[in-house]
């Protein structure tokens, strides 16, 4: 099942999402994955360092309950969290990169996978960060897909703690943002996964 | 007592780092409470408690890496001193040997949804005294995992429950880790070396659309034999022509509009079954089956009726180039309404297909040969021939009808007609 929520902000997604977890893990619904955008906001994850959230100006901070160190969510980006019970934690982060991989080539761009360094990249830039929870084998979060053209809050943080590498979006790859990209990674989801 | 160990979340991952307890030593806990809280680079997981009882130690402490399978805390109940004396001791060099008896309770299953383990489980429960099950509900131990015991049909007797509580905590409670939702049909000891390779979601998906099909609908195949005489000499005629306009003329479109046509004729082949309703679609959305090296994949030509031969054959090269190549658009696989497959052009005479869900029927064509036929006028001649199959959902097509799609497709093939081209 995909749920698309629009444009939610942070707290209140957690909220929601807590739900929707413990829902799953009752098995009382399906695989469930929320497509949904935030107001600007940096977050910082369990392996997280607050030194590297160098200058948030006006954008707040919160600390969240995720794999992975600090990163930034705004209405450019399309987030997607994957409510799935799973046998193998890795197979699920290697799951999420390939949709966004596969999306990426929809669009006829090559998406790569780096060792060690979890996320989707394009060129050398980082275009998908990723970051997951599981309880009682329930995972929640998921990734962040860089689509619109603002990606200048990136350089109040050090994303993911990794200094030389750079952010990228889909519209900066292409040109142009393209049209409801929501609906493409929603179809190729349901093509790779039933939920 | 209940070993707690860093369970294997996963193929590739060989250790984890605690990030912290939810409980202090001294304090209940019940079975599947969050426990303790892991990290991996990209991962967090909270790990629910494998036993029910009082946390007496606390073996690894937060920040601490260690390997899956070693064991981090016990579990047991209130006031009994911990087994070994390394009470409370935090040492991550040592453990890169963990038990191999621990290693195995972590993937081992402890509760699957088998048939065959409950009804097992049932039969010891049923059968052993009421003593026993007294004794065993007081120690809070499931007769099933005290595995057969001595007494009549395997049942548990009041010396195999003693025993078995003296041997202590690990074979007593094996840790649950990994949930089976899916009872495991098939057991494989794999060779020391032996290659694996985990299913693609690509092959997920098509295994799983496979078996659902054949569970869903009444597969039925139907024969046919159809000269392709007339459309190789169409074929070769107009090859060179359909190339100046930059394609490849195969036998392939020939036969996509040899079924159009009989699709509009017959409409219930063009249909979808859903709640016992039949839904007619009013276009034919041809999927046509390309192999690709990492599995299958369909794409479909929407509205394919609208196309004249020239179309189809440029439809059918575009998507079939861009499948290799990845670069199809979702909607391009999607919405189909009747699938052609071509095994033929691996050799194969003749197939059975599997319906394409949720369609209702698949054609199959085999290779095209040249072989010696005994025409009308009783002469023997060499015809270029092929077999073709259809795979019908008998639910709501009944033999005659598909005999008849098929007889159309034949006669469409059979006297194709030139203006088409």
């Amino acid at each position: 099942m995909v749920r698309r929520l629009g444009l939610v902000p942070y707290e209140e997604a957690i909220e929601l999402q807590q739900e929707v977890v413990e829902q799953r893990q009752r098995d009382e619904i399906p695989d469930t994955v929320l497509l949904l955008r935030h107001p600007p906001i940096i977050t910082v994850g369990s392996r997280g360092d607050l030194k590297d959230v160098l200058m948030p100006g006006d954008i707040p901070v919160v600390e969240t309950k995720r794999g992975g160190q600090v990163t930034y969510h705004g209405p450019d980006q399309l987030v997607a969290w994957a409510i799935m019970r799973v046998t193998d934690l890795h197979k699920h982060l290697r799951f999420l990169e390939q949709v966004v991989i596969d999306v990426l080539q929809s669009y006829g761009l090559k998406g790569e996978r780096v060792e060690g360094r979890t996320g989707v990249w394009v060129g050398g830039n980082k275009i998908c960060a990723i970051g997951v929870r599981a309880s009682r084998w329930v995972t929640s979060h998921g990734l962040a897909l860089n689509v619109g053209p603002d990606l200048s809050a990136f350089e109040r943080i050090v994303p993911c703690g990794i200094t030389d590498a750079g952010v990228t979006s889909l519209n900066q790859e292409l040109g142009h943002t393209p049209p409801d990209p929501e609906a493409r990674f929603e179809a190729i989801l349901l093509s790779t996964v039933d939920c | 007592m209940t070993d707690v160990i860093m369970p294997q979340m996963g193929e590739s991952i060989a250790e984890g780092t605690i990030v912290k307890w939810f409980k202090e030593v001294g304090q209940p806990v019940k079975k599947d409470e969050p426990l303790f809280e892991m990290s991996t680079d990209k991962v967090d997981a909270e790990i629910p408690s494998p036993g029910e009882g009082v946390l007496l130690e606390i073996l690894v402490g937060p920040g601490t890496t260690v390997d899956v399978g070693k064991v981090v805390g016990r579990i047991g109940v209130a006031g009994t001193a911990p087994s070994g004396g390394q009470q409370s001791t935090v040492d991550s060099r040592q453990e890169k040997t963990a038990p191999a008896r621990e290693l195995v309770a972590a993937a081992a299953p402890a509760r699957t949804n088998s048939h065959g383990v409950a009804s097992v489980e049932e039969l010891r429960r049923v059968r052993s005294s009421p003593l026993v099950r007294k004794i065993a509900a007081e120690h809070g131990v499931d007769l099933a995992r005290v595995g057969p015991g001595t007494g009549i049909s395997g049942r548990v007797t009041k010396t195999d429950i003693m025993a078995f509580l003296e041997k202590g905590p690990s074979v007593q409670e094996a840790p649950a880790q990994a949930p089976v939702t899916v009872p495991a049909r098939f057991f494989h000891t794999p060779t020391p070396g032996q290659k694996f390779e985990p299913f693609s979601p690509m092959r997920e998906k098509i295994a799983e659309h496979m078996v659902m099909s054949q569970a869903i609908s009444a597969h039925v195949c139907t024969f046919f034999e159809v000269d392709m005489t007339r459309v190789a000499r169409l074929r070769s005629k107009h090859r060179a022509a359909y190339e100046s306009k930059g394609v490849k003329l195969t036998f392939t479109p020939f036969v996509m509009k040899a079924a159009i046509d009989a699709l509009l004729e017959f409409p219930i082949l063009n249909s979808s079954i859903v709640d016992k309703k039949v839904y007619y679609h009013p276009n034919v959305n041809l999927g046509l089956a390309v192999a690709l090296d990492w599995g299958l994949i369909v794409p479909v030509v929407h509205k394919a009726e609208e196309k004249s031969l020239l179309g189809l054959t440029r439809s059918l090269a575009d998507l079939a180039e861009r499948a290799r190549i990845k670069k199809l658009a979702p909607e391009e696989v999607a919405g189909g309404t009747f699938t052609i497959t071509n095994p033929g052009i691996y050799g194969s005479l003749i197939g059975t297909p599997v319906i394409n869900q949720p369609q209702v029927a698949i054609l199959g064509m085999g290779a095209v040969t040249k072989r010696a036929v005994v025409t009308e006028e009783d002469a023997i001649a060499i015809r270029h021939m092929v077999y073709m199959a259809l795979s019908f959902d008998h639910r709501i097509i009944d033999g005659a009808t598909a005999d008849k799609f098929m007889s159309r497709v034949k006669a469409t093939l059979q006297e194709f007609p030139e203006s088409a081209m």
